[in-house]
Parts: structure tokens; sequence; C-alpha cells
């Protein structure tokens, strides 16, 4: 096994990462950016390594390209052997790290619900289906429904234009109210202001519905049509495609392995992004949903903090203030409605990898209980999707995670390092 | 309303007394903290298996396993009940010999066994690496998913009438009652603690200790592995001294997992995963199937075995509280012997004839003074 030393380890290279890890060099340490990507840019700017699109992608790319930080991708964190000591696997085989500080930026992940149908071909995560998109999975004149909740349905929506799709429809969850009175909070955000208003320019002629979501999915081996509940109507849609998400949850799963205080299923820091473990930092999508303005300012502070310079500037604090608005508008104006708990009938899958029905999980106590009972969440995805659909469902808390925190090969715990490779040095 | 007996401790020890006393017509309430097979249970390997170190536990377990193939029909499917058999896998000849001893003494309690050759064992488990010396084969052997059958085992008893109640933490017990976590009482005439590590938590003087485990389980897909398979060496580990030890106990899933076990130590009482632990479980596991190297470790997880200075359990009145029985204490084997306690504690608690000699088991072997304990 290898073994790398570096003063302040950066997990995962979205922006909040990049931010970090740049500007914890340019403070004066020495930083290690590694992510399970082959390349940096996490899901929001993902692609965009080679050919960034935007003011803020173009920047942070370039800084990052000419910065000394050294970056390794393709590596999977396992667990950490020791505190400071991360053990990754990756396509040469498992490699560990030691580091002094560590600052976390693993963003976050989609929330799926179930409904009926949710798992037939053809239905697919608003996000994923954009990642698929992006790496050139044909929609070229497909009808594609786009159904859920927040900012990331219009992203999916534009990307899927983009690509050539015919999209049908947005339907948002929310109601009409608590979205305008987030577009006037927008009006505060310039940058989100501008992208709000490119994406509508793009997304001219689609119909955009709120109070709208999808009851349920049909087709036999394929998705053939959507119930939408619109208001107090329902309707069918035939479609090709599905994509739906119900905003984003934080990827809290190393906070839990290191034991770093959480609430409301974020994680909590200071004004330095330090988390309640010395240490250890976290910032962007991880410590509470707030976009990728946020994520940079955050990764920013974290990068300069781990470095040693704790001092913030007026314009930094400024800009976290305003992102931190901003991500508490996105939390009060997408609030999923009760209705969505209870689309799922029993016979409704909840959790794919194990095969669990809804019925199944909602007869149990806690997550813990259903675990145990049904085998929910213990596949191979281990709950990373169930739990956060368990969490709105029936408002239990997230299970503890398990080392490791990916599949890994059985070698990964056998390999020792000191015997069989002398340690490099980065 | 005073019930005939409280039950404090919702895992398969306690789930299986109240089932056989609700079934005996007593009012049973079961209390149970957290989630039923919550603890030891839920860390179980679930080898439904005839121990033999001393002759207690050998009639403890064979008279356990037994009772498991006679419920057997009724588990649901859930319950995954197989009877899988163990093999007891020979390194070299003194191990052989040894195999050859253990089949005399699980014969004494009716358990056949039978010793298999190196190409037998190739034949049997051709993922097993080349050069072991053979084994014993014990067919009657079983596995079983413990949470769910300490699960069904409490629906039973609700069923007969019990209360089960889940999220109920016992503070204190009293005369004749127990104090709740909420500052409620509910009396009883008999209180049964079998909540495993956490008995001193409600009866000083009860020598109960955490002994740490590892378990790791692979993803899907694995080399078949047909049995159990278990070291000869386990027992040395299992009871040896206070060191930590490693032993080779690898169980097959149906859903084609494979299950890794085990380890053992006293002195870690946190429950987080110890790569060193799990490194040299891992290790072990390979010296005896090698295509392990190949595999994928989907998740390990940590459990408490609630150990007793001589390894058998507590089963019987404890004699510092007059109307407290206990019934804790079982290490590794609590889900193997669930049954086997909850008829031994039933008859002794209703004055019906005793399955087997209860002295070997009886709490007072570790009685303090009453009046200390008491105090304390």
């Amino acid at each position: 096994m290898r073994e790398l030393r570096t003063e302040i380890l950066v997990i995962g290279a979205g922006p909040a990462g990049i931010a970090a890890a740049v500007s914890a060099e340019r403070a004066g340490a020495r930083a290690l950016l590694v992510d399970m990507q082959s390349e940096p840019g996490g899901q929001v700017w993902r692609g965009q390594w080679d050919k960034p699109t935007n003011r803020q992608s173009r920047r942070w790319i370039a800084a990052l390209r000419q910065s000394p930080v050294e970056c390794r991708y393709g590596l999977r964190l396992v667990d950490f052997a020791a505190p400071g000591l991360a053990v990754f696997d990756g396509p040469d085989g498992s490699l560990r790290v030691r580091c002094e500080r560590l600052v976390v930026a693993t963003g976050a992940r989609e929330r799926l619900l179930p409904f009926p149908g949710w798992t037939l071909p053809g239905v697919f995560g608003a996000g994923g289906l954009q990642v698929l998109v992006k790496n050139g999975w044909p929609v070229a004149g497909k009808r594609v429904v786009v159904a859920g909740s927040g900012p990331l349905l219009l992203a999916a929506a534009s990307s899927l234009r983009a690509a050539g799709a015919q999209v049908l429809l947005v339907a948002e969850q929310a109601a009409a109210a608590d979205l305008a009175r987030f577009a006037a909070r927008l009006a505060s955000h310039p940058a989100k202001l501008v992208q709000a208003a490119a994406l509508r320019l793009r997304l001219a002629g689609v119909p955009y519905r709120s109070s709208a979501w999808v009851e349920r999915a049909d087709g036999d081996e394929q998705l053939r049509s959507v119930r939408l509940r619109i208001g107090r109507y329902s309707e069918r849609l035939d479609c090709d495609a599905l994509a739906v998400g119900f905003g984003l949850v934080p990827n809290i799963e190393i906070a839990q392995l290191l034991g770093c205080t959480l609430a409301d299923g974020a994680v909590v820091v200071d004004e330095q992004q330090h988390s309640s473990v010395a240490g250890i930092y976290f910032a962007g999508e991880a410590c509470g949903i707030g976009g990728v303005d946020q994520a940079l300012i955050q990764g920013e502070i974290a990068g300069r903090a781990a470095a040693g310079s704790a001092r913030l500037s007026f314009g930094l604090r400024r800009a976290r203030a305003r992102s931190e608005r901003f991500a508490r508008a996105l939390d009060r104006h997408f609030t999923l409605r009760d209705e969505l708990r209870h689309l799922a009938a029993a016979d409704t899958v909840l959790c794919r990898c194990e095969n669990v029905g809804y019925g199944a999980a909602q007869v149990c106590r806690s997550q813990r209980d259903a675990r145990l009972q049904t085998r929910l969440g213990m596949g191979h995805c281990q709950g990373r999707v169930c739990g956060a659909a368990c969490a709105f469902l029936f408002g239990w808390d997230a299970a503890t995670p398990r080392p490791p925190l990916a599949p890994v090969p059985l070698s990964c715990f056998t390999a020792s390092p000191t015997e069989e490779n002398p340690q490099e040095s980065p | 309303m005073t019930h005939d007996a409280i039950i404090v401790g919702g895992g398969i020890v306690g789930c299986a007394i109240a089932e056989r006393l609700a079934r005996a017509g007593l009012a049973v309430c079961l209390l149970e903290r957290d989630v039923l097979g919550g603890a030891a249970t839920a860390a179980s390997m679930g080898h439904l298996v005839v121990l033999d170190d001393d002759t207690a536990e050998l009639s403890l377990s064979a008279y356990s396993c037994a009772r498991w193939r006679e419920l057997a029909p009724q588990l649901p499917a859930t319950a995954e009940y197989r009877r899988t058999g163990t093999l007891w896998i020979a390194r070299d000849a003194a191990e052989m010999d040894e195999a050859a001893r253990k089949r005399e003494r699980l014969a004494s309690a009716g358990v056949d066994g039978e010793l298999v050759s190196p190409a037998q064992l190739a034949l049997l488990e051709p993922a097993l690496a080349p050069g072991l010396a053979g084994g014993l084969r014990v067919v009657a052997d079983a596995v079983v998913y413990p949470p769910v059958a300490a699960a069904w085992l409490a629906r039973r008893a609700v069923a007969a009438g019990a209360q089960v109640r889940c999220g109920v933490e016992v503070r204190a017990i009293g005369d004749g009652d127990v104090l709740l976590a909420d500052g409620g009482r509910l009396r009883a005439r008999h209180v049964i603690v079998a909540n495993g590590c956490a008995v001193p938590e409600l009866l000083a003087g009860v020598p109960v200790r955490k002994r740490k485990g590892h378990l790791l389980i692979t993803t899907r897909a694995q080399p078949a592995v047909n049995h159990q398979l278990v070291e000869l060496g386990y027992m040395q580990s299992a009871h040896g001294g206070d060191g930590e030890s490693v032993a080779f106990n690898v169980q097959p899933r149906p859903t084609g997992q494979l299950l890794l076990g085990s380890t053992r130590q006293f002195d870690d009482l946190g429950c987080g995963v110890a790569p060193r632990l799990l490194r040299r479980l891992v290790a072990r596991a390979q010296e005896f199937l090698p295509a392990l190297e190949r595999m994928t470790a989907l998740r390990a997880w940590t459990g408490f075995r609630p150990t007793t200075p001589d390894h058998r359990p507590l089963i019987g009145a404890w004699p510092a509280r007059p109307g407290v029985w206990l019934a804790c204490g079982h290490e590794g084997l609590g889900v193997t012997t669930a049954l086997g306690t909850a008829d031994l504690l039933a008859a002794q608690l209703l004055d019906l004839p005793l399955p087997f000699d209860a002295r070997p088991y009886a709490p007072a072997r570790f009685a303090p003074d009453a009046e200390l304990a008491h105090a304390g």
C-alpha cells in the first residue's frame, strides 16, 4: 500500500474543495486534493476541467491549474485508520494519506422519494439524468417530464433542452406563492439572478407548473406515461423519460464516521468552517445546501483557516452572510409538501438495493429497526438513497455509516504500508 | 396493575423468555429501551451451534439447538433458518485428534458428527485452501437471522397475551417493581433481567463484562461456501485468556454474501471499528479461504458479548434480590441458547421439572453478600 503525507488533505474536488485547496496553498500550506471522479469539478462543474462554461468555474479551474496543489483522482475514501490517516481505494489499489488537518467538501446528493413506478426504466434522478446527458447520453427528440423540487429542476431541464430533448413540463411541488417569494429573494443575489434569467430564456416555451408533482409512473417494462397532480387536477402525460428529484441532501457520512456534531442533517461548523472535532473542517453542501456560491466562499474560508490564516476579510464575511441568506431561502421556499409522504403504496419499493417495500419499512420504529428487520439500507449503496427518503417519510435519523464507506476489495484491509512500500513524499 | 413477570431487555433471550412465560399463562410485560434484537442479538452471526467446552455448555447448547429445530417449520422465511451444518476445520494432525475427541463429546449429548478427510473437505468446500488436515462435520447445526427471530418470538409472546413495549428504558429495579426512565413505576411479582451487557447498570455485583467483536460482510456473488466454517482453534480463541484473539469463522448468507468473524477483546469499550482488528480478521480468513483476496467488503461493524468470569451464562434467581431473576451473560452463544435459557428459567420460576441440570448456570455462584449487593 502506498502512503502519502501532506499538511492539509482536502477530500472532494468540487467548487468547495477546489477553493479550499487553492486557498490553503495561497496561505502558505501544502495541500493534497483528492476526488473519487477522474477529474475535478464535482457534480456542479462536471466536464468543465477542459472547457469551463462560466466565470466562476473559469476562475477557479485556472487557479487550480496554476497552483502547486497536488491532485489525485479516482480515489474513494474507505475509512480512517486513525485520526489523520485516511485510507483510499483506487484503480492502483489502496492509498493511505497522513495529514495534519482535513477539509471535507463532499457535497450533496439528490433526494429521491418513492412513488408507484419510480423504479421503472426511464425514470431518472433529475441530477443523475443531467450527468448522463453531459456525458453524452442521447436524449434528442425524447419526451421528458422534469419533476420534483428546487432550482436543480431548472438546471436539469435546461441541460436536457440543450441536448435536444423535448421537455414537456417542469413540475415543481412548491406552491406558486413560495416560488414568487424565492424569486424575489434572488434579486439580492446578482449571480443567481443572472443564472436564473439565462435559464428562463433557454426554457422559453417549456411549461413550468407549481404545486405540481408526479403521483405515479406507468409502463410495462419501460416508462410510458406519468400521472401528475397539478393543483386540484390530475393529468396523464405520455413520455419517454422522467427526471425527478426532491432537492439535495448533504453527504455527511464522513462527518458521522469522524464523530462530528450534526444538526438537521448537516455538519455543524463555526465561523472558520471548523467542525466539532479538532483539525477537521467542512465546506460546501455538507454544511447545509446553499449552492455553488456558498460552496466557494466556505471552501476559501476553510482552506485559509486550515492553513492557519484565521482572519476573515470583510469581503469574505459579507459574501458568506449573503450566501447563507440564500441557503435559508432555499430551505424555506422549497419545503416538501406532506402529500409526497403518501404517494408510495405498500408494495412500492423503498430500498432498491435490498428490494424492501414501503409497507415493510413503515411499521418499523427507526432506521435501525428497519435495517435489522427488513435489511433496508444494508445493500450496495448502504442506505444513501433510501436513508434520505426515510428521513423525510418517517422522520427517522440517519443510520450510522459503517466502514468501508464504499465497497472495497478485502485486500484493502490486509495490505500493510510499512512492510510493502517505503513512504512516498508529495 | 401488577404483572406476573416483567422482562427487562428485548434481545433474543428476553424475547424467548417472554414467549415462554406468556405461553405458560403468565401476565408478561417485556421492556426494551431501543428496538427488539438491536444490541448483541444484532451483532451475532446467528450460528446455532452445539459447543462442548464443558458439559454444562454442551447440555444447554444441544438442548437449545434441538428446540430451534422444532421451531424451524414455524419461523418466517425472513428469519432465514437454514441447516447449513458446521464444518470444524483442522489444520494439522493435532487438530484432527481434537476433532475426533470433539466428535466423542458431541456424541455423548446425542449430536452426530462425522470426521472428514482432506479429500472430502475439498469436495464439501472447494473454496477452502489446500493442505488442510480435514475436519469434523456436524450436520444438525444451523444458522438463523437473529433480529428477525427475536422479533418473531416477541410477536408470539404478544399473541399469547404478553405486552411488548419498545423505547421504554428501565432506570432501576426496586422491590417488586421497576422504575422507568420517564419516572413511571411498573409492579411485578418477578423481574427477569435479560439486558445483556447492560445488566451491571441495573444490578451491581453481577459480573458481566463486555467482550468486543468485529464482523465484516462481503458483497454478493462470492465463492460458494456451503457450511458455517469454523477453525478448531476457535474454542481456544473463545475461551482462552483475557487477551485479544482472532479465529476463522465464516458463514454463507442466503443472499450469497459471506459473513466473516470473529475477534475477541476486552480492553476496547468503544463501538468503533478498529482497522487493526479488521486486518487480523481478514488475514485469518484468507488463510482458510484464499479467494477472499479478490472479494469485496461491503460493511464492517462491532458488537459486545456479555461475558461472565467462567464463560457460562447466568440463568436463575439472583440471591441478592428476592424476586429478581437473571438470564444474561451468554457471551457469543445467546442466540443458540435463547430457547434453552427460556425453558430453564421458566421451569425454575414456575416450579416445573427442569429440562437439564440448572446448577452450572445458577447466578448464586457469583452472588456477593446479599445486603452489600442491595446497597450497591
